[in-house]
């Protein structure tokens, strides 16, 4: 079962746990789609978000809400309060003393850990620069169980797989279940090596390939990402690279009949609005899901069961 | 070997510490805390002809028995070095360095985007992922160092 205090990396969990929060946020679909729930009511959950993503806080706004609790937010105010130059630690201490728990997206890399050092109650890591987000993970993991499977699962992760975190944090979570993973990108944007041996040493299978077509129709999910034109100096070749990885029904052909396509939104280009009403298009689904796994991770860490009293207690800095 | 340089110029008590990488004396004194302005009486030999590692620095500190712990950590950069404990000219203690799991406040995180390059009041952590090659890994962003650890010695 899941004995965590916080949620901050991929790294933290094991396949286990990553299970138990899919069984749980199975079970909690229902509520997802709108039936009552008191099951966190009178908790309230802390958004600390440093830098905008309008889409993830809502997600756990949501989550929160439906499950019967309340919610806080930092301001504009209070976000002056850091550049007058208050540490994120100081901040953590404060709100965390309002809250039962807090969802912190921060722009430096490794500011969640930081924030669970501090904070007297869970912290959630809603994304930390270049770094970690795990939510992400763990939703994308429940979209492909839920609506593909996770055991012998043949995945391609296609586009910017270099800067992407989400790829770089799923990969490492599909490696915990053997999955036969190709890699899709320009020559430019291969998933860094430090990833790769990350992956291998799980046995995993990884193949690198530049040609979507060579891989499209042998795979279970095709994991589509973001091409950000300010990575490529040379708008020609922005261009060439982009379309080469566009998805249009006619590409669609002869691909695997339960084929399905996932990407973390927003799009641009990557796929084409009408593969939208094709069967193989889940990624509208799949930023659904994300309410109902954070409603299962908040219901686990905030749960009246869901922890010991004994591990809460504050650390000091 | 060590014998020879002893006889060369012994200490009387302190700790010697021998077979540190060439070049690497001055920051071995750095990860020990060991600053102008400390007390003891330190000496430093370099680039000395070594059949194991060509060149070899030495470093003696007199009248300081240094801890096994505080001394592990020069690991990072002198993963051959030995410790001799010299008591009365003799070597009564002598064992090679091992490198810690963890690494607390020694090594500074090479990401320029880590929260630990910040302002925030926490030390540096790394944890050790091997030993020989040393690899570190930050706890805060996870990002791995693997290479150039002297230059970034807090
Ligand atoms: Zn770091």
């Amino acid at each position: 079962m899941f004995k965590k205090r916080h949620v901050l990396s991929m790294r933290d969990f094991s396949r286990e746990e990553i299970d138990s929060v899919l069984d749980l946020a199975s079970d909690l679909e229902p509520y997802a789609h709108g039936k009552k729930s008191n099951m966190l009511s009178g908790k309230i959950l802390a958004l600390l978000f440093f830098e905008p993503s309008t889409r993830t806080r809502m997600s756990f706004e949501t989550a929160m809400k439906r499950l019967g609790g309340g919610v806080i937010n930092l301001g504009p105010a209070e976000g002056s309060s850091i550049s007058k130059g208050e540490s994120l630690a100081d901040t953590v201490r404060v709100i965390g003393g309002y809250a039962d728990a807090l969802v912190i997206r921060h722009p430096k890399e490794g500011s969640a850990r930081l924030a669970s050092e501090f904070s007297p109650v869970p912290v959630l890591n809603a994304g930390d620069g270049a770094g970690h987000h795990p939510t992400q993970t763990l939703l994308d993991l429940y979209t492909i169980n839920k609506e593909s499977h996770l055991e012998d699962l043949s995945i391609a992760l296609v586009g910017d797989l270099k800067y992407g975190r989400t790829v770089h944090s799923l990969a490492y979570a599909l490696s915990l279940y053997g999955a036969d993973i190709t890699l899709v990108s320009p020559p430019t944007l291969r998933m860094p090596d430090q990833i790769k041996s990350d992956l291998s040493s799980k046995n995993t299978k990884v193949r690198e390939t530049c040609d979507l077509s060579e891989v499209i129709r042998n795979v279970d999910v095709l994991y589509m990402t973001r091409i950000q034109r300010e990575r490529f100096p040379d708008p020609v070749e922005y261009k060439k690279v982009a379309r080469s990885y566009r998805i249009t029904p006619e590409y669609l052909e002869g691909v695997r009949d339960n084929l399905i396509i996932m990407h973390p939104l927003p799009r641009v280009d990557e796929i084409s609005p009408s593969v939208d009403s094709t069967k193989h298009a889940m990624y509208f689904k799949q930023t659904f899901y994300g309410v109902t796994v954070r409603m299962a991770l908040l219901k686990m860490l905030m749960g009246d069961e869901s922890y010991e009293v004994a591990e809460l207690t504050p650390k000091t800095g | 070997m060590t014998e020879v340089e002893l006889r060369v110029k012994p200490i009387k008590n302190g700790t010697v510490i021998d077979h540190i990488a060439g070049g690497q004396a001055l920051n071995v004194l750095k990860i020990l805390g060991i600053s102008g302005t400390t007390d003891a009486t330190v000496s430093v030999v370099m680039n000395v002809e070594s059949s194991k590692l060509g060149k070899k620095d030495i470093v003696k500190v007199e009248d300081r028995e240094l801890k096994e712990e505080e001394v592990n950590r020069i690991a990072l950069i002198a993963p051959d070095a030995t410790i001799n404990i010299i008591r009365d000219f003799l070597v009564i203690e002598k064992h090679l360095v091992d490198l810690p799991d963890l690494i607390i406040g020694v090594v500074r995180c090479q990401n320029p985007s880590c929260i630990s390059n910040t302002e925030e009041p926490i030390e540096s952590r790394m944890l050790v992922k091997t030993k020989n090659p040393v690899v570190l890994r930050c706890v805060y962003c996870e990002q791995p160092i693997t290479d150039r650890i002297a230059d970034y010695l807090i």
